[in-house]
């Protein structure tokens, strides 16, 4: 510890400060950025954006009695042959590219957030295990999560689509695979440290059930670094699921996520129309860096070892 | 050809005896923190002479260790020197650049940290660290370094030093590394050390060795030293004079004999009955009551005063510097009548 | 040093034995074997045929004995697409990937390291501020997108650079490479930035982490006690300790690089494993899908070695653990 810092710290411990509870607390704390209160925010706007696409977007593009092939590859803000204007253009079969991109963000975040979330349940619940029991069954676990860490996502994903094939249900599992592990090895880290401490020895003592004193007890105490993995993971599998779709391996032509949009856009590119693949791109750019911006904060804030 | 490098040096004897070697003046650290100004350092004076020991003594939070970065100059933003003055030799540091303060430290002034551990580079060999302390400062080529530093390793009694030298911290026992610690120090032969803890982390054995390395060297070269403890038990062994230090601010100063001997400020009084040995057997240890205040938010008058079993009216208000006695400087409105401490 | 050497050997050798376990039987239990490795286009008589002469209708154990006798061999099975031994396609194109990788590398190397310092040592400023948020941007692109944008800007609207292919290339101490012609230097740029982006990105940041923690740690302050220049403090004392860890992450890092290679290849025609790999799995080329596995583990284990190794050599008080003063 630094030395010049010493006569600070003591002084702010020595003050007495005003009772509040964790969560205003938190909350203060993550306010302390704007930027992050401003990622949050918008956040909460694209998802907003994302599960009310079939009401906000002004053409239903994968109903093809909406689309008119006539009006293919026009530039952004265009009037086409059926009279609407398409604000950010249209792609090469005629689809106005706002709309495909709010059905698009609406899949990215919907398979990005739901094999996080199963990720998260399956790997929580066995990183739990794995330090609750300890002993054997806790080397074995951690061997495989290592093993299975130690790999690119990008290549388990892929070996695992090359086995499994193609389809929505075998994306969300090769995301679900690539995912669990990271989740797995926080909660163990941090029920491993929970369960040396006393409160657990006193539930025990108090002839609770394990599986009481596991979710009761021992996970609630390990959920604020589950959450920073939680946002770190989710920009990762959106982008994964991205990339999957745009090497034409991730979800099929009939769920067009982003990826798949920027992929149907890349041909455009050489011959010089860029907004095929620019705007999605910048849609799942935005999407991604305010997810890490949220995620940024909240690793500082729920940080113990940065003295707040 | 380290007697070539040795005379290059300014010379000891002469003009600087009268002048003391270093002269507070009323200095001020602060640090600006988010929560708030935090006053280390409040107006702090003090001199030291040629050879002299001065020992600056104190709780945690007393701002003695920030006294000693000031006047080596490594006080870091969020905290800078407001007012005062720090004359070394003459030269007000204060008022010189970062590059001239540079050129006097590890040549003129230098430091020892409390942990050796992690003062010393743990990547780093021995002898690297400390040839570049000759070479930063001198123009003599490797192989005169690596001698010198064989002769410092020497001088502060580490048994075959060929080997140390190319050895790496991790490789030391605590002890050596502090010897290593202060043989970089003296190497340059500077006109001031100032010592932060040096003993504190070190067995008890260890402190009285790496005290009686200290004191051999300081007496052979005529080096000034201040140290910088809260071990009443250590700075009686070593130092010539006393500063007592409280909240940023010295409350009593003067000869080791008398401040040890007859304290007239109530804390020095505490502190010297706090140590066991003070204590007679089987009677309750004497403890001064309360905690020290936060730097953040000092009462204030007397920073002693919510603990002070003398304090009474005055006390309200902050007491000025007096010097009751030739040499003797004391903050206080109420002080002790001088007795013996028994 | 050498007991530590072979034990992680032979680890290494665990490891590879249990791998080749997984794959097999992940293979066969998985999928139907039968079309994971004949050409299901052929027919019937003979899918019969080819099923006796691989063998697949011997007991399991017979099996992978066959193939674990043919790997140690050199014989990873034959491409359905190429009609060529998986192995030689893959050990074909493996050094245009690594050719990329390596230059990725470098640039992450070479700017991720200077930038992240600087961020570390004065965070305050304004042009720390816009590095680290330039790694935010850095993490967040999609690498495929990126490429997509690159290509645009510097082959479409520029015309500066090629858009696609590797570039011609020399031979140097036996090793062809195109990173030994200045042309070839052209071609790499685009897909080398591409895939360095990401790693600059995290070099700055755990440059600059590093650099935030060391520079409040005592050896620094005795070092600047002692009167040192700046440039040393930083240069050596600070620089040698954070190095450390950024350089075993680096290399580590180099496996997913050459792993993400299959996006940039994909996009720049870049002719290396990875868009072997792609366009064998979208062909259902199944021996290759299978050989690359292998390679790809092969090459991890021994990145991961390596670094191990390298790591022990450069932080003394690992190399220099069972000595004592």
């Amino acid at each position: 510890m630094s030395v010049t810092e010493a006569p600070a710290a003591i002084a702010e411990k020595n003050d007495a400060s005003a009772v509040e509870t964790p969560l205003r607390r938190f909350v203060s704390a993550y306010c302390e950025s704007k930027l992050a209160v401003g990622a949050a925010l918008f956040l909460l706007v694209l998802i907003l954006f994302a599960a009310f696409a079939p009401l906000i977007a002004p053409q239903n593009p994968y109903d093809l009695a909406q689309v008119d092939v006539l009006d293919s590859r026009l530039p952004p803000g265009e009037v086409g042959f059926s009279g609407m204007t398409y604000w950010l253009g249209s792609d090469g079969a005629g689809r106005d590219l706002l709309s495909a991109m709010l059905y698009g963000l609406r899949i990215s975040l919907s398979v990005g957030f739901l094999s996080g979330l199963i990720a998260m349940a399956i790997g929580a619940a066995i990183g739990l295990i794995a330090a609750y029991v300890g002993g054997r069954v806790d080397s074995l676990i951690m061997r495989i999560v290592d093993l299975q860490l130690s790999f690119p996502a990008i290549l388990v994903a892929l070996m695992l689509i090359a086995v499994l094939g193609k389809g929505v249900d075998k994306i969300i599992i090769a995301l679900v695979t690539v995912q669990w592990a990271y989740y797995a090895r926080t909660v163990r880290g941090s029920a491993l440290v929970e369960s040396q401490k006393e409160y657990v020895e006193a539930a025990r003592c108090l002839g609770l059930s394990h599986v009481r004193i596991l979710f009761r007890h021992i996970l609630p105490n390990c959920l604020p670094p589950l959450i920073v993995v939680a946002t770190v993971q989710a920009a990762h599998a959106i982008a994964l699921e991205a990339t999957l779709s745009f090497l034409g391996v991730g979800l099929p032509q009939t769920e067009p996520s982003l990826g798949l949009l920027i992929s149907n856009g890349f041909e455009y590119v050489l011959s010089g129309k860029y907004w095929i693949s620019t705007f999605p791109g910048i849609a799942l750019l935005v999407t991604i860096v305010t997810i890490n911006l949220v995620g940024d904060q909240l690793r500082d804030v729920l940080n113990p070892r940065l003295a707040r | 050809m380290i007697e070539a490098a040795a005379t290059a040096q300014e010379p000891r004897i002469g003009t600087g005896d009268a002048e003391p070697t270093l002269a507070v003046e009323e200095l001020k650290t602060h640090f600006f923190t988010r929560a708030g100004v935090v006053k280390a350092v409040d107006g702090v004076s003090f001199s030291i002479k040629r050879g002299e020991v001065l020992g600056i003594v104190g709780e945690s939070g007393s701002g003695k260790s920030i006294t000693g970065l000031s006047i080596i100059g490594l006080i870091d933003p969020p905290g800078r020197i407001v007012s005062g003055a720090i004359r070394f030799k003459g030269r007000d540091l204060t008022k010189l650049s970062e590059e001239e303060i540079r050129q006097l430290r590890g040549d003129r002034i230098a430091m020892i940290f409390q942990d050796p551990m992690m003062a010393l580079n743990p990547v780093l060999r021995i002898d690297t660290q400390i040839i570049e302390a000759v070479r930063a400062h001198h123009d003599v080529d490797r192989g005169t370094a690596l001698e010198m530093a064989r002769e410092a390793l020497s001088a502060v009694g580490i048994p075959a030093p060929e080997r140390r030298l190319k050895a790496y911290p991790h490789e030391l026992s605590g002890g050596m590394r502090q010897r290593v610690a202060i043989a970089i120090a003296f190497i340059n032969k500077p006109d001031l050390i100032i010592a932060d803890e040096p003993t504190t982390a070190l067995d008890v054995t260890i402190q009285a060795q790496i005290l009686h390395v200290a004191q051999e060297l300081c007496r052979n070269t005529g080096t000034a030293l201040i140290w910088i403890t809260h071990d009443l038990a250590v700075v009686s062994a070593i130092a010539d004079r006393i500063a007592v230090m409280y909240a940023g601010r010295i409350v009593e100063q003067g000869t080791a004999a008398e401040v040890i001997g007859s304290p007239l400020h109530p804390y020095t009084r505490g502190l010297i009955g706090s140590v066991p040995s003070h204590n007679a057997r089987g009677k309750r240890l004497y403890q001064i009551s309360g905690m020290t205040p936060s730097l953040l938010h000092l009462p204030p008058g007397c920073a002693f005063r919510n603990r002070c079993d003398y304090a009474g009216p005055l006390c309200s208000e902050a007491p000025p510097v007096t010097e009751p006695t030739q040499g003797r400087q004391l903050r206080c409105f109420y002080p002790l009548k001088s007795e013996a401490m028994s | 040093m050498t007991a530590f050497i072979l034990r992680r050997l032979m680890q290494s050798v665990g490891v590879v034995a249990v791998m080749s376990l997984i794959v097999f039987f992940g293979v066969h239990i998985v999928g139907d074997p039968v079309y994971l490795l004949i050409n299901p286009q052929a027919d019937q008589e003979d899918i019969e045929a080819a099923i006796r002469a691989l063998g697949l209708d011997r007991p399991i154990w017979e099996q992978y004995w066959h193939f674990l006798t043919g790997a140690l061999q050199g014989d990873l099975g034959r491409s359905f697409v190429f009609g060529e031994p998986a192995l030689k396609l893959i050990l074909d194109r493996m050094p245009a990937t690594l050719e990329l990788a390596i230059a990725a590398l470098l640039m992450a190397i070479i700017f991720g390291i200077p930038l992240g310092l600087y961020a570390g040592l004065k965070p305050q400023s304004w042009a720390s501020k816009t590095i680290m948020a330039g790694s935010i941007l850095g993490f967040s692109l999609p690498t495929f997108w990126v490429g997509i944008m690159l290509i645009m800007v510097f082959a479409v609207m520029l015309g500066w650079l090629p858009s696609t292919g590797r570039g011609p290339t020399a031979t140097f101490l036996g090793i062809t490479s195109s990173l030994f012609t200045l042309e070839g230097w052209r071609y790499v740029l685009l897909p080398a930035t591409n895939l360095a982006l990401l790693k600059i990105s995290l070099v700055v940041r755990l440059t600059r982490a590093g650099t935030r923690e060391a520079i409040h740690q005592d050896y620094i302050r005795f070092a600047r006690a002692k009167g040192l220049p700046t440039h040393r403090v930083i240069g050596v004392h600070l620089l040698k300790n954070i190095l450390i860890p950024v350089v075993t992450v680096l290399g580590l890092e180099f496996g997913n690089l050459v792993a993400f290679s299959v996006v940039t290849e994909t996009i720049f025609a870049w002719p290396g494993m990875g868009r072997l790999l792609i366009s064998s799995i979208q062909s259902l080329d199944r021996p290759v899908i299978v050989a690359y596995l292998i390679i790809i583990v092969l090459m991890f284990i021994i990145i991961n070695l390596v670094v191990d190794i390298l790591y022990s050599l450069l932080d003394p008080r690992v190399r220099l653990g069972e000595k004592s003063a």
